[in-house]
């Protein structure tokens, strides 16, 4: 079977211990957490780093909490957690919805969301969630830490802005009054990368969309937050033909490829259907009527 | 690098690569051979074993990993001479025929039987959704755990506590 | 019986001496986990091969430097085409009797294709070298699309063999072409479609893999090996070679799933047995699963244009069809000599018709070779489905029920045997009664007023129906051989002293359970229990010589044989018994497991009375030798014909295309049944291959010849969120001809299930007018079929 050329590897012990070891290590050394997106990777001879940092040990990067105004959960949190979190499912269920049908049960019991979203494949279903949340990411360094919003998280396939004396600790999701999300993908079989998914956050007051984001995967080079759609959410006023113009917009928005998961032409009609029934979805949610 | 986990509750201890995978270790290195391997790429769960209670692919694994946690192999879910009774279960309903993806079938079953002793079809099935039978086309396997869930003992091999 | 409920224990007193439900005899070492699979055999000294394969589809070999590889500390061995050349080993026979490249001398013929090999300490290292081999490539045009495969100016591929000016393989016809093509010109109605079937591979969980070991002194070969047929492949490799057989003994131990892909010899076996024979070690290959579905046997692979010929009230006359054949770079088809298309003359299906004609053309292509069965008895799979699929399409156009349709047009009961329209011999059928079971598990009327009220609301609902009758069991050894190896199987049976038996079989279970059902056909006829009778199988020392287990082959042939063997033995037992009794040889009668006095019950031996009588002291009857065994090569007279009626139920979400199977009725006729339990499980994994095939499964190539379906992310296996519980019936029609009246169930639910989930799918599209959709049916194939492209590039 396939293996990974030889490394060094070494355990860290904190995250002032593994960020340590990077910056001596240099650009040759990768931290593995979940080692689902990393290790078959390496097993392609795709990634041949020199040395592995292994932070499965950093207990303080595994949590979900809520700090005033926001939801923080450590970059070690693995997909089960997300999946069972009631905090997170009360305040953003577009993580229940996502992490149904990310990879199997097995795979969510080891991969990570911070290894989810440093590997940045444009059809993750996670970097959608946090771009359609406006999460932000905690980047540490030995300088200390920057925050980095997700829109410039992803610098392009397989490219973050975690520079190589760095390491993603936290992702922080703005907790906001009258909020409501969902996530609707579309995939060939179970444990499938998405064809299309599309997450959806609006915000509302008074019947009234305050504000709202849509992410799309698959649809593009990069997980998509589409600008239009969030002007077009902005102040309205929900209904069916909304939704459907919504939809339009995203699919008119996104630019998918012709491969073995669809034609483009089906992914851009995806990118419109699933964008309205996941808005159909927060908005409902947002206003009380659906779990 | 010396590495140091238990494997159906025995402590072992030995020299590896560090590139080594889990299942290789498991395999190669201690002879046991009930975990199987089937794909490079997570897909199969051939490989599956528990590691401190939980299903895991054990070849996305590295051994250097999995040092100082506690692994559950198919090896291990017979205690004393009694089966498992997810052992006997696909016994009893034809849930295995080549018996290559039967190990790590069961050592998932184990975990969600010790996590949920009454199971649905539906949660059985997601269960088992990351592993792939050629053979059975999975209803033989879902009835295999129920009947396992039905004839519960005491034996918990696994679980986490 | 439908069988839905989980199954009852069983108990002690419920265990049948014979046919019935059996709990395995394979089952207590595999939950244990001692299997003993060819990647768990481990022996002292043993050195590990790894195949470096070409990054490209076609090109000429320019040169390869292996001195970084060779300087690598662990590596023993690396080995070119040119080394093997020299040997006079670079090439080697397929199974269709053409030659495919052990590695590669002069150029590359498909993606992925054998170039060199590397023997390491550690399969690490083995691996670790590959890289280190410089091989540079004159890339050449690669042939892809297998409809201008023939075209003028198109590479050739196979510039190889002598005076090879072209990718033609074969032209195969079958029928009368005048016949049918008149019937066709006075009917009322034709219907024609293209309809492909595409290339897929049957991917079992454990990849194809070997260990060799030669004896340096004595020159013996021993190779555990993942084969389906070890005798045949010990011979391929006695002839190839010119060792005797003697020398060869084949293993095949535990084997994880094979449905056809483990029936080839594939180069990395022979590159491992010349490893071990140049180095003197013990070798160990085991494919990656990149290397399994890149390389190793493929299935299908056919594009079929179809008409259907029949009058306006519903009665079927002739089927009609032109068959294009992708090959690829070596023509491996594993099918009998004769037969270069497999079986794929039973395209009639069930149906009585007045004429039928088959025209195929098989080319070469850039692909990896093969033409393998995948869990379907030689192109079978192709021929239900395109009957199937092209009865709908008449279905469709009339107007008419499907189930309907075929009821109407079924071959009746009393026209058994018969003999189709392209020569095949039907043995048994009843075809009405397993279409009106499967119809009634289904509640079909029921099921046809739902969908009627849910088109109406526009939700997609779709019932698909199939009826397929199979050939297996090849095959009579007149008309059928592999590579002069007549299809006929060997069965050696030993009663011990004590009553305990051993019979010996030329078959290998992959996972049917031939260790449970071949100790249930032996105690079915000479009444020792189950438990008391040990199955030998998978080793050429220690069995007769058979064509091993593929195509459903081994109950009707190897079952054949072990019933008759028995029977020869319980023969020898009733003289003895006579002996015993005092009493003529007529005057015994069997009860199961003794015999005893016609009249007077009371005066009789048991079957391990006559056991010790024969092996103990104490005179037999004259003339007969002591022991109670005996040995049989049975040769089928004809193949057998299973048959079956399906019905799948999906639902299609309107706006995203994505279809779930919501139901799957099964209703089987194997004939005797001899356990059950085992049927039911053989045929719950053939509806979810075909749940697979029909809905995700394909190997798929770019204009490039790069295979897109390289590994388990990328070629899609049903899981069990796709796959729905099954409903299982059946019907009971013996073979006539089989000692027991067995057909073979092996590969039924394979065959039969494609058209039934692809029926469906279309069936609940048919408000938009459609007719056909190419598999498989994605989400994204079957909403580009909702605006009228039935197939898309991809």
């Amino acid at each position: 079977m396939q293996v990974p050329a030889p490394f060094e590897y070494e355990r860290a012990t904190s995250v002032e211990h593994a960020i340590a070891l990077r910056t001596q290590l240099g650009e040759e050394a990768r931290f593995i957490a979940g080692g689902h997106s990393l290790l078959p990777m390496m097993k392609l001879r795709l990634a041949n780093p020199e040395y592995l940092i292994d932070i499965n040990d950093l207990d303080e990067l595994f949590y979900i909490t809520r700090a005033d105004d926001e939801i923080r959960i450590g970059a070690m949190t693995r997909h089960r957690e997300l999946l069972d979190s009631d905090l997170l499912a009360e305040h953003f269920p577009i993580f229940r919805d996502a992490e149904k049908v990310i990879a199997d049960p097995v795979v969510r019991n080891r991969g990570t969301l911070g290894g989810s979203l440093c590997q940045a494949d444009p059809s993750e279903d996670l970097s959608a969630v946090c771009t359609t949340l406006d999460a932000s990411c905690v980047i540490k360094s030995t300088d200390g830490e920057r925050i980095v919003s997700m829109q410039d998280f992803h610098v392009g396939p397989y490219e973050t802005a975690v520079g190589d004396t760095e390491m993603l600790t936290e992702i922080r999701i703005p907790l906001k009054a009258g909020g409501g999300s969902a996530y609707e993908k579309v995939e060939r079989r179970a444990g499938d990368w998405a064809v299309v998914s599309s997450g959806v956050a609006v915000w509302m007051s008074n019947g009234t969309i305050d504000d709202g984001r849509v992410g799309l995967a698959a649809v593009g080079p990069n997980t998509t937050s589409i600008g239009p759609v969030a002007e077009a959410l902005r102040g309205a006023a929900p209904s069916e033909e909304f939704y459907e113009q919504v939809g339009e917009i995203a699919a008119a928005n996104c630019s998918p490829q012709t491969d073995q998961r669809g034609t483009a032409a089906y992914k851009t009609h995806l990118a419109k259907e699933l964008t309205r029934r996941s808005l159909r979805r927060a908005v409902a949610r947002a206003q009380g009527q659906e779990a | 690098m010396q590495v140091t986990m238990t494997i159906n509750g025995q402590e072992v201890s030995e020299e590896i690569e560090p590139r080594l995978l889990l299942v290789h270790f498991i395999r190669d290195q201690l002879g046991l051979t009930g975990t199987h391997w089937g794909c490079d790429t997570s897909n199969c769960g051939t490989c599956v074993v528990l590691i401190d209670g939980e299903p895991v692919k054990s070849c996305t694994q590295l051994a250097a990993m999995a040092s100082g946690h506690d692994i559950t192999t198919v090896e291990g879910l017979e205690v004393d001479g009694e089966l498992d009774p997810v052992q006997e279960g696909f016994m009893q309903c034809h849930g295995l025929q080549c018996g290559f993806c039967t190990p790590g079938m069961m050592l998932t079953a184990r975990a969600l039987l010790n996590a949920d002793p009454d199971p649905s079809e539906e949660v059985i099935r997601e269960a088992i959704s990351g592993q792939i039978c050629r053979c059975t086309g999975y209803s033989t396997i879902v009835r295999s755990i129920q009947w396992a869930a039905d004839h519960e003992t005491d034996v918990s091999v696994g679980s986490a506590s | 019986m439908t069988t839905t409920e989980p199954a009852p224990d069983t108990t002690e007193e419920e265990r049948p001496i014979g046919f019935g439900r059996l709990l395995r005899k394979e089952d207590p070492r595999l939950i244990r986990g001692m299997g003993n699979f060819v990647d768990d055999i481990s022996l002292d000294g043993m050195l590990h091969l790894a195949i470096l394969r070409s990054p490209v589809a076609h090109a000429r070999i320019v040169s390869i430097d292996t001195s970084a590889a060779e300087a690598h500390p662990k590596v023993v061995a690396v080995i070119t085409g040119e080394d093997l050349a020299a040997q006079g080993l670079a090439w080697m026979p397929t199974l269709s009797n053409d030659t495919q490249a052990v590695l590669a001398t002069d150029k590359v013929r498909f993606q992925h294709q054998e170039v060199a090999f590397v023997v390491a300490e550690d399969r690490y290292s083995a691996r670790d070298a590959l890289e280190l081999i410089d091989v540079e490539y004159d890339w050449l045009d690669p042939v892809v699309d297998v409809r201008t495969a023939l075209d003028a100016d198109v590479p050739v591929i196979r510039d190889d063999l002598d005076g090879k000016t072209d990718n033609h393989i074969f032209d195969w016809e079958t029928g009368d072409e005048a016949a049918t093509n008149a019937v066709f010109d006075s009917a009322d109605v034709v219907v024609s479609e293209e309809i492909i079937y595409p290339r897929v591979h049957p991917a079992p969980m454990e990849t194809c893999g070997c260990v060799a070991d030669v004896e340096r002194v004595s020159g013996q070969l021993t190779l555990w090996c993942t084969s389906q047929a070890p005798h045949a492949h010990r011979t391929v490799y006695a002839l190839v070679a010119g060792l005797p057989e003697h020398k060869i003994r084949v293993i095949a131990p535990d084997i994880g799933g094979g449905f056809g892909n483990k029936v080839p010899i594939y180069p990395g076996y022979v590159c491992a047995i010349v490893a071990s024979l140049v180095i003197g070690k013990p070798v160990k290959w085991m494919e990656d699963r990149t290397e399994n579905l890149v390389s190793t046997g493929f299935a299908r692979d056919y594009v079929m244009n179809a008409d259907i010929a029949a009058t306006k009230e519903g009665k079927i006359l002739a089927v009609r069809t032109n068959v294009l054949a992708d090959h690829g770079a070596f023509n491996g088809v594993a099918a009998p000599t004769k037969y270069p298309a497999g079986f794929f003359g039973v395209f009639t299906g069930s149906y009585d018709l007045e004429a039928a004609y088959a025209k195929m053309t098989a080319v070469y292509t850039n692909k990896a070779p093969g033409g393998v069965a995948y869990a379907c008895s030689f192109r079978i799979t192709e021929a239900v489905y395109l009957v199937e699929r092209i009865v709908d399409c008449l279905a469709h156009e009339l107007d008419m029920d499907p189930a309907e349709l075929r009821l109407k047009n079924f071959i009746k009961p009393d026209q058994f045997p018969y003999e189709t329209k392209t020569g095949w011999v039907y043995d048994s059928g009843d075809y009405e009664p397993a279409m009106r079971k499967a119809m009634e598990m289904a509640g079909y009327d029921e099921l046809r007023r739902e969908q009627a009220e849910k088109r109406e609301r526009g939700e997609l609902m779709g019932i698909g129906v199939s009826f397929f009758t199979e050939a297996v069991g090849a095959g009579p050894r007149k008309d059928m051989d592999i590579l002069g190896l007549g299809m006929a199987d060997g069965c050696e049976l030993r009663i011990h002293p004590t009553g305990k038996a051993v019979v010996r079989l030329s078959v290998k279970t992959q996972g049917q359970g031939h260790e449970t059902t071949f100790a249930q056909i032996v105690a079915e006829e000479i009444g020792i229990p189950p438990e008391d009778i040990e199955v030998v199988h998978g080793d050429t020392d220690n069995t007769p010589f058979g064509l091993g287990t593929y195509g459903s082959r081994s109950t009707p042939v190897s079952g054949a044989a072990a019933a008759l063997v028995t029977r020869k033995v319980r023969d020898k037992a009733q003289i003895i018994a006579s002996g015993m009794l005092e009493v003529s040889v007529a005057d015994l009668q069997w009860d199961k497991g003794a015999f005893s006095v016609k009249g007077d019950p009371t005066k009789s031996v048991t079957i391990q009375d006559i056991a010790m009588r024969a092996h103990g002291a104490g005179d037999l009857p004259d003339g007969l030798e002591g022991g109670l065994e005996a040995q049989i090569c049975y040769n089928p007279e004809n193949l057998t014909y299973p048959f079956g009626a399906y019905i799948c139920v999906v639902d299609i979400d309107p706006d995203t295309a994505v279809v779930k199977v919501r139901r799957f009725i099964a209703v089987d006729d194997c004939g005797t049944q001899i356990n059950p339990m085992i049927i039911e499980g053989q045929v719950h994994g053939g509806l979810a291959d075909g749940v697979g095939m029909a809905m995700m499964e394909m190997i798929a190539f770019d204009e490039d010849g790069n295979c897109l379906g390289g590994s388990l992310m990328d070629y899609l296996i049903p899981t069990a969120l796709e796959t729905p519980d099954w409903e299982t019936g059946h019907t009971v029609t013996p073979s006539p001809h089989h000692p027991i009246g067995a057909k073979g169930i092996g590969e039924s639910a394979t065959v039969g299930s494609p058209p039934a989930v692809v029926n469906a799918i279309v069936d609940a599209l048919k408000p938009y007018g459609i007719r056909h959709a190419d598999m498989p049916l994605t989400p994204s194939r079957v909403w580009e079929a909702m605006q009228g492209n039935h197939t898309p590039p991809i």
